[in-house]
């Protein structure tokens, strides 16, 4: 790997550091989500995940959707409807207290649950694919041998394809 | 990468009956390949007609063999000089390593030898039995060229003076491991009266990189953690891999191209296809018996199906639809049976079918969750992964779900995987690492099926996913 890259590298990761800062800063003072920074490009990956909520949250060993997880799904409907050229991929996880090829079936079903709300909501299911990683994608902040970890990284998480 | 098998000839494959002890070639058969395959019974058979009235012989029922290890001398084979003088001592020293980590052997040390034996000499028998020692192994390396090596070995009882075994080896010298790992399933079979498992070889997933971006490979090595080599390059994620009964083949799944499937690997070429046309993601493949099908699981809308695909037609048929999960299935050594997990009753348990998917029947009403169910090799035992609380455990229960023993329970252990016998199980532990995600281990460990002798395999990076090879020869 030669300097250049290193250095790209580098920045990058400072880049990500900020944004996370950021992130956290605008919680802390109440504004939460709501307020889209202006440099986000409506209908992308970075809009979906700041101002809509790309993913929904599972009980252990569930795929039931919570009031909370509804309210997320319904937002990502709308956002879907307003950009009708966005195709996204529906990712299901699970914590790493289960065995790994169940919880690539338990991973997909979570997949499909939140693809099967928004479908119903009136989103093509063409635009749709589904995958699951069962627990062998943890999210980089749920590393913990905890619950709090666990609940994190049973999910379903949408990204725009 | 394809598998070279030796070359073998039996200097005497029956014992003669003491004390004449000649060592001449006589019935020297080139390239018989009947040695392995003494039927059981055979073995046994030696032990009945030992004509050593009153000593005890070294032929010992396996289960016995928990509380006697056999004591057994494994002296440096005979070199010519040289090259030869090495490889004689590694030879050896593989043999032990084998007979010490199956915990039925108790290789006698060498520093307590009276004497070196002098191979193809008869042994002093009263210096071997003085040191405590049951068998003895002897032997011989001759090179044959630039690349050949002969190995000639010979096992001997030594109360009875007998000579159990005798066989010659031919191969090339880069394959000499093979020869110490036949040489010890020979030593096992005569005085166990029951195959051995040292002539395999274990595929399984290679771990690394930082826990929230793991890099898994497929990888394959001997059984004893030896000729480690890495079969795909990481940049897709490789699970869950399983030995062909009878071919170089291995059915895992990859996640390649983003479309997480069943592939078949070719180890001779390293050739990979993918299995079947489906849908969903395929998962969890086991080769039939008979090596003609795989049974492997599909993911549906409502969770996932087992099918058996054909390996000649490709055609597929589907054998289980309870709008559940419906995973992890692994035919019966007869394949009149399926053992497999499903979460139908509403949380993860095991069931046999029969191999048409007619009379699915629960099995496991222990306390738990139970997960990844294996068929012994012997058909009496499945194997199986079991969640209680915060404690995951493998253990055994008969197919009809009697008889749950655990044999070995920690924060994570999971897979385990027979031994072509049916008498050592090999799964995979993990431990935890930091919040941060560093730290922690993945490992892979064998135990007798007894419960005892559990052991950590060395790898060269964490390990998971293992499973054990039939034997090669």
């Amino acid at each position: 790997m030669n300097i250049k890259i290193l250095g790209a590298l580098s920045a990058l990761a400072l880049l990500t550091a900020c944004a996370e800062k950021k992130a956290e800063t605008a919680a802390s003072t109440g504004t939460g989500n709501a307020v889209a920074a202006p440099s986000i490009v409506p209908g992308s990956e970075e809009d979906l995940v700041k101002n809509v909520g790309d993913r929904v949250f599972y009980s252990f060993d569930k795929s039931t959707l919570s009031s909370d997880d509804k309210g997320t799904l319904d937002r990502q409907a709308a956002w879907l409807g307003k950009y009708s050229s966005v195709n996204v991929q529906i990712a299901g996880n699970c914590d790493e207290r289960g065995t790994e090829e169940y919880n690539i079936a338990l991973g997909q079903r979570r997949a499909n649950a939140a693809r099967d709300y928004l479908v119903a909501k009136g989103t093509a299911a063409s635009r749709i694919t589904t995958i699951s990683f069962g627990k062998d994608r943890p999210q980089p902040d749920a590393l913990g041998h905890d619950e709090a970890s666990w609940a994190k990284n049973r999910n379903a998480i949408t990204s725009v394809k | 990468m394809n598998r070279q098998d030796p070359t073998m000839t039996p200097i005497r494959s029956r014992p003669l009956d003491p004390p004449v002890i000649r060592l001449g070639r006589r019935g020297l058969m080139a390239g018989s390949a009947a040695l392995l395959g003494t039927p059981l019974l055979a073995a046994r058979g030696f032990a009945a007609d030992a004509p050593a009235a009153g000593a005890p012989s070294a032929v010992i029922d396996v289960d016995r063999a928990r509380a006697e290890p056999i004591p057994i001398a494994i002296p440096a084979l005979t070199g010519a000089g040289g090259d030869s003088d090495r490889l004689g001592r590694d030879i050896a020293g593989v043999i032990t390593n084998n007979l010490a980590r199956c915990g039925l052997f108790r290789p006698i040390d060498p520093a307590a030898y009276l004497n070196q034996p002098a191979a193809p000499d008869v042994p002093n028998f009263a210096n071997w039995k003085a040191v405590g020692a049951q068998a003895l192994v002897t032997g011989k390396v001759d090179s044959e060229g630039a690349d050949k090596v002969r190995v000639e070995f010979r096992l001997w009882d030594i109360l009875p003076q007998t000579q159990i075994q005798g066989t010659a080896y031919t191969t090339t010298l880069s394959n000499w491991r093979r020869i110490a790992h036949i040489i010890s399933d020979v030593i096992y079979e005569r005085l166990l009266g029951e195959k051995g498992y040292f002539d395999t070889r274990i595929v399984y997933i290679a771990n690394s990189g930082p826990r929230g971006r793991r890099i898994k490979r497929l990888a394959i090595m001997d059984q004893d953690g030896e000729n480690n080599r890495f079969l795909t390059d990481g940049a897709s994620l490789a699970l869950t891999p399983r030995f062909h009964p009878t071919k170089d083949e291995i059915a895992f799944m990859s996640y390649a191209n983003n479309r997480p499937r069943v592939y078949l690997f070719d180890l001779g070429t390293g050739h990979q296809q993918v299995l079947g046309d489906f849908r969903g993601i395929t998962l969890s493949p086991r080769f039939s018996p008979d090596g003609n099908s795989v049974v492997m699981a599909e993911t549906d809308d409502a969770g996932s199906s087992i099918y058996v695909v054909e390996l000649g037609s490709r055609h597929s048929r589907r054998l289980t639809d309870s709008g559940a999960i419906d995973v992890s299935p692994c035919f019966s050594p007869d394949g009149t049976q399926i053992v497999f997990n499903s979460d139908r009753d509403g949380d993860q348990q095991l069931y046999v079918m029969g191999s048409d998917g007619s009379g699915v029947k629960r099995i496991s009403f222990g306390q738990g969750r139970y997960a990844t169910p294996v068929w012994s090799p012997r058909g009496d035992l499945v194997a199986f992964t079991r969640i209680s609380g915060n404690t995951f455990a493998i253990g055994v229960m008969h197919p009809d779900g009697t008889g749950e023993r655990i044999l070995s329970e920690s924060w994570y252990v999971e897979g385990p995987t027979f031994a072509p016998n049916g008498r050592v199980l090999m799964f995979w532990r993990e431990t935890p690492g930091s919040s941060g995600g560093r730290g922690g281990s993945a490992r892979l460990v064998s135990i007798d099926v007894t419960g005892f002798n559990e052991r950590e395999l060395t790898t060269p990076t964490d390990a998971s996913d293992p499973a054990w090879s039939p034997l090669l020869s």
